[in-house]
């Protein structure tokens, strides 16, 4: 060590804080790299599901009622009008995500959480929601109603 | 009896030499607090301490019975109301002191605001402090999800989605708090694990930072009565105040077995990830003012989506109460500081009048 000069001491120096340096940068990143990829949830499959058959038959609803349904793992909802027509649309309200309802005194959707209203097209017409509601194709097969994604 | 003294007197001066305890009763012999017409103020911190120190212990007692998963949370608070002994005393005191233990620290937080108490050199005081304000909102939020009902369902889908209006990294935020694109059991042992041990942890390191802090710069002594020539006397804080806080933590438990007695927490419907809002869901009293606003947001503002305004003014609000001590400019002067009493007051009548419009406005309407 005494032989050492002051130069070569300053270099070793420099060496060592360097190594340090990384060391505890690389300690660092060797522990937090896991631990934030751990708390990234892994990708589930998304639902391939594109149709479904309701577990319903049409007679099930009446004039001027709805039903939700599971679309894959995501809530749709069934209308059927005063007119008699059945219109699915995806139940997930466009503001912040709560299921809407269908409110058979003012004839409309209806989410509880913001109040937004969609009308039967769905069609945001009052409230917080910025979107209309995602709509599906619906085909009555006999006693099943199987509903779809639009293309 | 005298040989009781004795063998007292002995393991004393063991734990002495050992722990130090003589200097730490000095300090607490010299620790005063000054009085003036204030003083009322000071007790607000430490009741919120006591109710914090409720829910730990009723916490504790809660984590026996519960189970974390979306098919059993339910069922076991259900079984801990119904059938264990003192189940539901427990559980409602939990639910009764969180509520407390806000209001409490509300109203602590806004006395430091307008009595300015968070000027040089308690900035940091003021920030540990916001901090905690900010973890005991969290505590409350992700608490309310763990019964698993359907009132803290939606509650929780709305209280997530918001986070997805940041722009560019909002998506994956949100999946990585709701543990998934949902609402689901994952989310539930995410808040789970937030609530019972990240956050109590945090919030008792944290803590101990306030209140070395607080006992290192000692009461502040408003403005005002500084500007008469200072406070009258000062009391010591051992026995004097002590003891007061202490008839006041007694008299908050009293009021919490009384309401816990009286009005017991409730559980409701179990959460349905396939059923319709139900009308008239609400968030806890202290976020009320917030979903209240956003219920009034049109669609688009300036061409923004309304929430993502709202958001943004709330964050803005939130950054602006953090750094007050740094805005307040007069502050150091000794100016008189009525933009911040404008601010607080602005603040104050802000969340009271929203918090009574979400329970009066018609939820229909």
């Amino acid at each position: 060590m005494t032989s050492a000069s002051p130069r070569a001491t300053q270099g070793r120096r420099t060496f060592l804080d360097w190594l340090l340096g990384t060391s505890v940068g690389g300690l660092a990143v060797a522990v937090l790299y896991p631990v934030a990829r751990y708390l990234v949830p892994p990708r589930s499959a998304e639902s391939a599901a594109s149709t479904v058959t309701l577990p319903f038959v049409p007679d099930d609803l009446a004039p001027n009622s709805a039903k939700i349904f599971k679309f894959g793992n995501r809530p749709g909802i069934i209308v059927r009008t005063a007119s008699g027509e059945l219109r699915a649309f995806s139940a997930a309200c466009t503001h912040l995500g709560c299921i809407v309802q269908h409110r058979a005194d003012l004839g409309h959707l209806w989410c509880a959480c913001h109040n937004g209203h969609f009308d039967l097209n769905g069609i945001n017409i009052a409230g917080p929601p910025p979107r209309p509601l995602e709509t599906f194709i619906v085909n009555v097969r006999g006693d099943q109603i199987v509903v779809s994604k639009g293309a | 009896m005298r040989r009781v003294r004795g063998w007292l007197a002995v393991g004393w001066t063991w734990l002495d030499d050992r722990l130090g305890l003589a200097g730490l009763g000095a300090m607490a012999k010299k620790k005063d607090v000054p009085v003036h017409r204030h003083t009322l103020w000071y007790y607000l911190g430490g009741m919120t301490l006591f109710l914090f120190l409720v829910q730990l212990a009723t916490g504790a007692l809660l984590l026996i019975y519960y189970r974390p998963s979306a098919e059993e949370a339910y069922e076991s608070v259900q079984f801990l109301m119904a059938e264990v002994q003192f189940g539901w005393l427990i559980r409602s005191i939990h639910s009764w002191a969180a509520n407390l233990m806000i209001f409490a620290l509300f109203l602590h937080m806004f006395s430091v605001l307008l009595l300015r108490a968070y000027t040089r050199p308690r900035e940091l005081t003021w920030i540990s402090g916001f901090l905690l304000f900010g973890l005991a909102l969290t505590f409350g939020f992700t608490g309310y999800l763990l019964p698993w009902n359907e009132l803290a369902y939606f509650a929780t889908r709305v209280g997530t989605q918001i986070i997805a209006v940041i722009p560019v990294v909002g998506e994956f935020l949100l999946r990585v708090l709701r543990g998934g694109d949902d609402v689901t059991g994952a989310t539930l042992t995410r808040f789970y694990a937030i609530h019972v041990a990240l956050l109590p942890a945090t919030a008792l390191a944290l803590l101990g930072v306030h209140l070395y802090l607080v006992q290192r710069h000692g009461m502040s002594v408003p403005r005002s009565v500084e500007a008469r020539g200072g406070p009258a006397r000062r009391m010591p804080f051992f026995p004097n105040f002590f003891l007061r806080d202490l008839v006041g933590w007694l008299s908050a438990l009293a009021i919490l077995a009384a309401l816990a007695a009286y009005i017991p927490a409730e559980l409701g419907a179990k959460a349905d990830p396939f059923a319709s809002a139900p009308a008239g869901i609400k968030p806890e009293w202290y976020f009320m003012f917030m979903f209240q606003t956003l219920k009034y947001l049109p669609a688009h503002i300036l061409g923004i989506e309304g929430e993502a305004v709202g958001v943004l003014g709330f964050g803005l609000g939130a950054v602006a109460l953090l750094l007050i001590p740094f805005l307040d400019r007069g502050g150091e002067r000794g100016g008189s500081g009525r933009a911040v009493t404008w601010f607080g007051v602005a603040i104050i009548a802000f969340i009271i009048v929203l918090t009574y419009l979400g329970y009066t406005a018609d939820p229909t309407q």
